[in-house]
């Protein structure tokens, strides 16, 4: 019987092929690691603005036809508390919207409240343990009944119940008691003192969720019961579009909100949100063909942009935010032959350990010429990894308080030789036989090779053998415990890839850096400090900044933090201060990216 | 024949269980994370993620895992998708039809394409035409569908723009044919992923169809026919073809599957988003329900469209015995 064992054959053959297919470089390059999910204004600013408003509205309510969007990314599910990317929180901010949003500049802006709660408007206590949201009162449902404080109420239970697997339960761990005062007013009280109080139910982490709808939810029944699957990719909402229909991965069908309740808005009278596909042909959907009105997140390399733009049809849009491309250098041994010690604190890199090594590597770096060959309006170089105002003007990023301007090989080089490591026969630095070898790498996307080649250049130039390898992204920001290529793990010599803080107020993604965080054998690698940094002085600081009252003080903190890590340890070389770039009709009008919430935060207001 | 069927059946059953286990422990090994889009999300902390992956299952050792799924599987259950949290099988259910409507139309384009050409060609070796025939089926065969993909992009919907031969970029999967104007839209955005696809299949069938041919027009029972005075278009097409067309219908056959399963980089050019693409897409985002879905329904239809051209064969030779 061998004709029946060929298809059989066949089968495995290309299922096996299927596979290894997954594991090699995959084409599509995930660009941009989503980072992009935050809320509220910055501690260090004054204090929110109570009411940015927003353009006027260019017409009646629904009288402006049909807005194409289209992500390269689709979304594949339209509950943003089980979303699994950037794509899903906008996909669903048409339908569903948080108490407050958080604009460009940072600062907090209601949207399903009435103000935002302040100390000067007494809705932030000055212990900064409480905070009383007040809701704007007759917000009415997609279905007809009313949104009160219960619905809230119940997106924290959601939420917070472990089993339900919610993505943003880290904005509600703070709080300790959840109290409802009456059907509009809610008290959210804190385990300690909170100096940036706006996280739960502010920006894309914080839609709310109907409690009518997901009542049966809680739990493991959000993903697994029936019921709850079909809410979950078609949730009811208060925003100014209504699901009309979701293919899953595909395409998102809205209609316009007769009731929604702000006067006149919006202006489409329908959106379909369309997915898949990559960066470079959405561009060219957006810029040369008009296929499309909106295109997120066009990460191409900048010559490939520059081409596309000259189409006619749209324009480019960024948005600064606190994205920031950097590699890091591993400061603990990472060889095979240390066994079980491998990555762990306490053992030594034969040559990162030495600050003045770090700092040889960091300055021989033409982050300028990076910059502007590879990323264009998409990023600009820096110096630093606080990139955002209020503790930085964007002028500053490159230049300003630390300088790292003009790649110094002379320098550079001898450091290297003071350190005790000096070129060999083979022009590759040795020191008591060892060579200087190192392993750099990063995710598969066609910027960063040409990032990684531009510094292997710069490196080979000092004497050192560089060996560059990229993973697939899937693997390289996952977390399989299979696997020794992830970020978390760390196992190279230089890895490199971007991210940043979540809220405009750097306390917590700073004090990610500080040695409790340790990413750990013993933590299954699941510390925040996948750097492994440890210093006494930069845990004083994050201490300081933690308890400190005072904003101007604790933007202080915060620099000083940054320039630890940067300029006086060199643990950190930040590379490029990316943004987030979309492209747009040329007619469409009311777009204001911020990138701090949902690119689609105030879609209400776009129009023709 | 009935009992023939059967045995067939169940031989393919232990089968596809060992592929079933082999597909899940390449994915299980694989090192990818469902959860790897929040590594750099400062809201998405590292316990946050675990605990995300434990809600999906994916922190009992692989062969629990494997074990489960088999019962599920076992009971009709093909279970749910981690991207989408709802069952597989509506997931699928939604992609189908564009994968048919796009893919299914471009597999049965390149067989009325690929059958009566490779046949003249056979028939006319020498004539112009076959030599045409011979390169483009060439072409297409070698010109992989990403390149022709983009070419047919570049010039229809870029070149072409603002004139009345620009063709869409993006698929609307949201299209009903239920008028004139709607099914040429409907031609219009599929004309592009049929022609790829069609210029790739039809390369290679044709080329299959003509050697099949070739083989059969030197025997003596052609020589017969031709000598009992039989006309030559008879001759070719009651006698050569038919049996030309074991090995044709033993590859459509084994093709057809492959309809089920998409294409995966053709579907991703132009937006088709039908299964291949959710193929390429689940992998990357290690959605193993879906994967497994997909890769083991097609295991199926594999076994299962080899078993009809098994029983194909006996109609057309009846020399060969099904016992």
């Amino acid at each position: 019987m061998s004709k029946n064992r060929i298809p059989i054959l066949m089968t495995v053959s290309v299922a096996t092929s299927v596979m290894l297919a997954a594991c090699a470089p995959a084409a599509p390059p995930p660009a941009a690691p989503a980072a992009t999910v935050a809320p509220a204004a910055p501690a260090a600013t004054a204090a929110p603005a109570a009411t940015a408003v927003p353009a006027a509205p260019a017409g009646k309510r629904g009288s402006g036809g049909t807005l194409k969007i289209l992500y390269w990314q689709a979304p594949t599910i339209l509950n943003s508390y089980l979303a699994s990317g950037t794509k899903d929180f906008d996909a669903a901010r048409l339908i569903q919207e948080p108490l407050a949003a958080v604009d460009p500049d940072g600062n907090i802006v209601p949207v399903l409240a009435t103000e935002v709660p302040t100390e000067a408007n007494g809705g932030f206590t000055k212990d900064k343990m409480s905070i009383t949201w007040k809701i704007k009162p007759g917000v009415k449902w997609h279905d007809g009944t009313d949104f009160t404080a219960d619905d809230l109420k119940f997106s924290y239970d959601y939420c917070i119940d472990k089993a339900t697997g919610c993505v943003n339960i880290g904005r509600f761990t703070p709080i300790d008691k959840f109290e409802v005062i009456n059907p509009l007013t809610i008290k959210l009280t804190f385990k300690q003192p909170n100096a940036y109080p706006w996280q739960a139910f502010v920006g894309s982490n914080g839609y709310v969720l109907q409690k009518k709808q997901f009542a049966n939810c809680i739990g493991d029944k959000a993903s697994k019961d029936a019921d709850c699957q079909k809410a979950n990719n078609a949730p009811i909402g208060t925003g100014p579009f209504k699901l009309r229909d979701f293919k899953s991965g595909d395409v998102v069908t809205y209609d316009f909100n007769p009731n929604y309740h702000v006067a006149d808005k919006p202006f489409f009278k329908e959106v379909i949100f369309k997915g898949g596909g990559d960066a470079p042909s959405a561009a060219r959907a957006v810029f040369q063909t008009g296929d499309t009105d909106y295109g997120w997140n066009l990460q191409v390399e900048a010559k490939i942009l520059a081409d596309l733009q000259t189409g006619g049809k749209g324009t480019l849009r960024t948005s600064v935010g606190p994205n920031v491309e950097r590699i890091m250098y591993q400061p603990t041994d990472i060889s095979p032959e240390a066994g079980d010690k491998r990555g762990e604190l306490g053992t030594q890199h034969p040559f990162f350990s030495d600050v003045n090594v770090r700092k040889a590597f960091s300055i021989v770096i033409d982050k300028k010429v990076m910059s502007e060959s590879l990323y264009g309006p998409a990023g600009d170089p820096t110096c630093e990894l606080i990139t955002w105002a209020p503790y930085i003007s964007a002028d500053k990023l490159f230049g300003g308080r630390n300088d790292c301007t003009k790649p110094d090989f002379d320098t550079a080089g001898k450091l290297l030789d003071d350190a005790g490591w000096k070129k060999g026969a083979d022009g590759i630095r040795e020191k008591g036989g060892k060579k200087m070898h190192v392993i750099f790498n990063t995710s598969v996307n066609a910027l960063r090779q040409k990032e990684q080649a531009l510094m292997k250049d710069a490196w080979t130039k000092l004497g050192v053998d560089v060996e560059l390898k990229a993973t697939d992204a899937g693997v390289y920001f996952g977390a399989g415990p299979s696997s020794n290529d992830n970020i978390a793990k760390f196992f190279v010599d230089i890895q490199m890839y971007t991210n940043g803080a979540g809220v405009p107020d750097a306390t917590v993604y700073m004090c990610g850096f500080a040695s409790e965080f340790v990413a750990q054998k013993a933590n299954s690698w699941g510390g925040e400090n996948n750097l492994r940094y440890q210093s006494k002085d930069y845990d004083a600081l994050c201490s300081a900044m933690k308890a400190e009252q005072d904003p101007a003080k604790a933007k202080d903190l915060a620099l000083k933090m940054n320039d630890l890590l940067v300029a006086k340890d060199y643990a950190i070389a930040p590379l490029i201060a990316r943004k987030n770039v979309s492209g747009m009709a040329k007619d469409l009008k009311g777009i204001n990216m911020s990138a701090w919430d949902s690119e689609m935060w105030n879609i209400a207001d776009w129009s023709r | 024949m009935a009992t023939y069927f059967v045995r067939r059946i169940l031989i393919a059953i232990p089968t596809l269980v060992a592929i079933s286990f082999v597909i899940f422990a390449l994915l299980a090994l694989a090192p990818g994370d469902p959860m790897a889009q929040f590594a750099t999300n400062p809201e998405v902390p590292p316990a946050v993620r675990e605990q995300l992956r434990a809600s999906l299952g994916l922190d009992q050792p692989m062969p629990v895992r494997y074990v489960k799924w088999l019962f599920a599987l076992a009971q009709g259950d093909l279970g749910w998708s981690f991207a989408a949290r709802m069952p597989v099988v509506e997931f699928l259910a939604q992609r189908l039809p564009q994968t048919l409507a796009v893919v299914g139309v471009a597999y049965l384009v390149s067989i009325i394409i690929a059958v009566p050409v490779g046949v003249f060609t056979a028939a006319r070796p020498k004539s112009w035409l076959s030599h045409i025939v011979s390169v483009v089926s060439m072409a297409g065969i070698s010109l992989p569908t990403f390149l022709s993909g983009t070419i047919l992009l570049l010039i229809f919907s870029v070149l072409l723009r603002d004139s009345p031969f620009q063709l869409p970029m993006i698929y609307d999967t949201q299209l009903k044919v239920k008028d004139f104007a709607s099914l040429l839209q409907q031609f219009r955005q599929s004309l592009m992923p049929i022609i790829v696809l069609a210029l790739f299949n039809a390369g290679a069938m044709t080329r299959f169809v003509r050697s099949a041919m070739l083989e059969n027009l030197p025997l003596d029972y052609v020589r017969t026919a031709r000598a009992k005075g039989l006309t030559e278009g008879v001759v070719i097409l009651k006698h050569t073809l038919r049996n030309s067309l074991i090995p044709v219908v033993t590859l459509v056959a084994v093709g057809a599957p492959a309809v089920f399963a998409g294409a995966i980089i053709t579907e991703q050019i132009f937006r088709v988003n039908g299964i291949g693409e959710l193929l390429i897409t689940s992998i990357q985002r290690s959605d193993t329900p879906v994967v497994m879905a997909i890769v083991f329904i097609f295991a199926v239809l594999v076994v299962l469209s080899s078993l009809i051209a098994d029983v194909c064969y006996g109609l057309l030779d009846p020399r060969i015995k099904l016992s």
